[in-house]
């Protein structure tokens, strides 16, 4: 992205005419600056699907959005090789206001003045990138897709296919039921975030409650009994530690 | 039009609701009791000395209040001190022909006095009691303006629907128009005095503007099926019931949603029930944090006021959907 280049904008926002309202006035600013628009988005899903392609400079992103939040659009977005400046939208969210304050994080207020577009997009060039950790604080809900860079694109996940997650050296493995991914997060993290979903068997190990099918006593070759939990559409099974034994019993599906 | 229930201190009770006359009756006869439990002369005494109290009370009582039912709407005509008086005046009157034509022929006159001070006595302890009954409930009536205030600059609503008309300012200006009338006929209505009861046409008419500028942002995502065939227009109904249901239907069930959802409206009359049934969608995990239950808290608050036991509002959840019930008296507008 040079100085000459037109800056490249993504528009994404539920409501029609909030996205209508934003190309009138990217259309004003285009007036005066170099500008172009790079797509619009009514959802978070669609916006992370069209990134790659649509080679955004900027995302003006809502904060309220249906399924997944303009919050949780921004922390995906951050696992292309080149993650597009991100300024928010909002028409009020006293939390998160202040929050961007904090932390110094883009936005705009709806309705949103021509001044402050212009001036907002004239500073992206010179933005601060939104920093993961930053946004994980801002967003206190848990998210409803874990992602990862697959060549270029992101590929999400949905939280409610992930059958475990194991914890694997610095990474760790996303099991659903078609096959694996491997992402860079810690896994006390993610127990705590989507806490009640998971339950923990093993040190490095959680396990979505609902694929629970069973547990197997399995006996090693030095005569020593082992519990593992047998689940569902996942050939692998998973040894439970002698730690968690008790949630054998508090499941009590014993095969 | 103005129709004044026994909701506001400063105005006797509605005298046809049968909330109110179940009242009446219960203090009426704790009166009696307590009356008799100190004349009895022995500890078993009280309950021949009440039944003979009763004898006469009972009489006196009822003839009161199908006189009063009568009078009800000449009653509210006047202004209160007028309305004490006129019902004072009607209380000894009542006593004093029942007592004549009942027991006065073996009792002699002189213990109509006694009856007279009874009914007196009665009578005030009444008056003072829906008196501070309407002053207790009554905050609820400034509350609910003040409360539908701030949920209508509930900042998202406000700031997003602003948005919304900038957003036609160019290209349709006439319907930039219109939502701004839509508007500011919401505000209008907002910020009225929202303690007298109003027909349901209006408040009809208000939800169907509010749900317009919902429409407009939401777009398809929104579905709006109305069944009010049977509405009674002239049904009085305390301003802003629907609309805050709406409003909440609306932010709960539609906007967390990113395919279309449906909210229902029913209204029809039943004999001399108005029902209104709505429904949205809804998901548990599709939750926001709170904010709904004050509405339908003040709602219900009310309902009583108004209507006291005549009107129920129930609400049930099911796997996928929100339904609120709500049941008032049909009262008609212009027949009080």
């Amino acid at each position: 992205m040079t100085a000459n280049q037109p800056l490249r904008v993504l528009i994404v926002d539920d409501e029609a005419p909030a996205r209508n309202r934003l190309r009138d006035l990217l259309a004003d600013c285009a007036l005066k600056m170099p500008l172009e628009i790079a797509g619009e988005a009514e959802n978070g899903q669609r916006a992370l699907a069209m990134l790659p392609e649509c080679d955004a400079d900027v995302v003006l992103l809502d904060i309220r959005m249906p399924a997944m939040d303009g919050l949780e659009v921004a922390q995906h977005l951050q696992k292309l090789d080149e993650p597009p400046a991100v300024i928010f939208t909002t028409a009020y969210d006293a939390y998160a206001l202040k929050a961007f304050e904090v932390h110094a994080v883009d936005y705009l207020l709806k309705p949103i003045r021509l001044g402050r577009l212009f001036a907002a997009l004239a500073h992206v060039r010179t933005i601060t990138p939104l920093r993961l950790d930053v946004l994980r604080e801002l967003k206190h809900e848990a998210r409803t897709y874990l992602s990862v860079n697959e060549r270029g694109r992101i590929h999400l996940i949905p939280v409610t296919d992930i059958a475990f997650l194991k914890a694997e050296l610095k990474y760790v493995t996303v099991r659903t039921a078609e096959r694996e991914y491997l992402i860079e997060e810690s896994l006390a993290k993610l127990e705590q975030e989507f806490l009640g979903r998971f339950v923990r068997v093993h040190r490095n190990c959680l396990v979505a409650k609902g694929v629970i099918e069973g547990f197997e006593r399995v006996t090693a070759d030095d005569g020593e009994g082992n519990w593992m939990v047998v689940v569902k559409g996942v050939a692998e099974k998973l040894p439970v530690s002698r730690r968690q034994q008790h949630i054998v019993r508090e499941f009590g599906k014993i095969l | 039009m103005s129709i004044i229930q026994n909701a506001n201190p400063g105005a006797l009770p509605n005298f046809r609701n049968l909330g109110i006359l179940l009242r009446i009756v219960v203090i009426v006869a704790g009166m009696c009791l307590a009356a008799a439990l100190l004349n009895a002369a022995e500890p078993r005494g009280w309950m021949e000395e009440l039944i003979a109290l009763s004898a006469l009370v009972q009489p006196i009582l009822l003839a009161s209040l199908l006189v009063l039912a009568a009078a009800d709407p000449w009653l509210h005509r006047l202004r209160y001190p007028y309305a004490i008086a006129s019902l004072i005046a009607i209380e000894l009157a009542v006593t004093g022909v029942v007592y004549w034509f009942g027991l006065g022929a073996f009792r002699g006159p002189e213990a109509l006095v006694r009856y007279w001070l009874f009914t007196l006595l009665a009578t005030g302890v009444l008056i003072g009691y829906f008196d501070l009954r309407g002053r207790a409930l009554s905050p609820a009536l400034s509350e609910a303006r003040l409360q539908a205030l701030q949920a209508r600059i509930r900042p998202h609503f406000l700031f997003n629907s602003i948005n919304a008309v900038l957003s036609l300012m160019r290209q349709d200006p006439r319907r930039a128009e219109q939502v701004l009338e839509d508007l500011s006929d919401l505000f209008r209505v907002l910020m009225a005095d929202n303690r007298q009861l109003g027909p349901m046409g209006v408040e009809i008419a208000l939800a169907k503007q509010y749900l317009s500028i919902e429409q407009l942002r939401l777009g398809d995502r929104l579905k709006v099926e109305w069944d009010i065939a049977d509405a009674p227009a002239d049904a009085l109904i305390p301003p802003l019931v629907l609309q805050p249901l709406l409003e909440n239907a609306v932010y709960h069930g539609i906007e967390p949603r990113s395919d279309p959802g449906v909210i229902s409206i029913r209204i029809h009359r039943d004999r001399d029930q108005v029902h209104i049934l709505l429904c949205n969608p809804y998901r548990q995990e599709d939750e926001r944090h709170g904010g709904n239950r004050m509405a339908l808290a003040n709602i219900r608050e009310r309902l009583a006021l108004h209507f006291d036991a005549e009107a129920s509002i129930r609400t049930t959840e099911a796997e996928d959907s929100y339904r609120v019930h709500i049941v008032i008296p049909y009262l008609k507008a212009g027949a009080a």
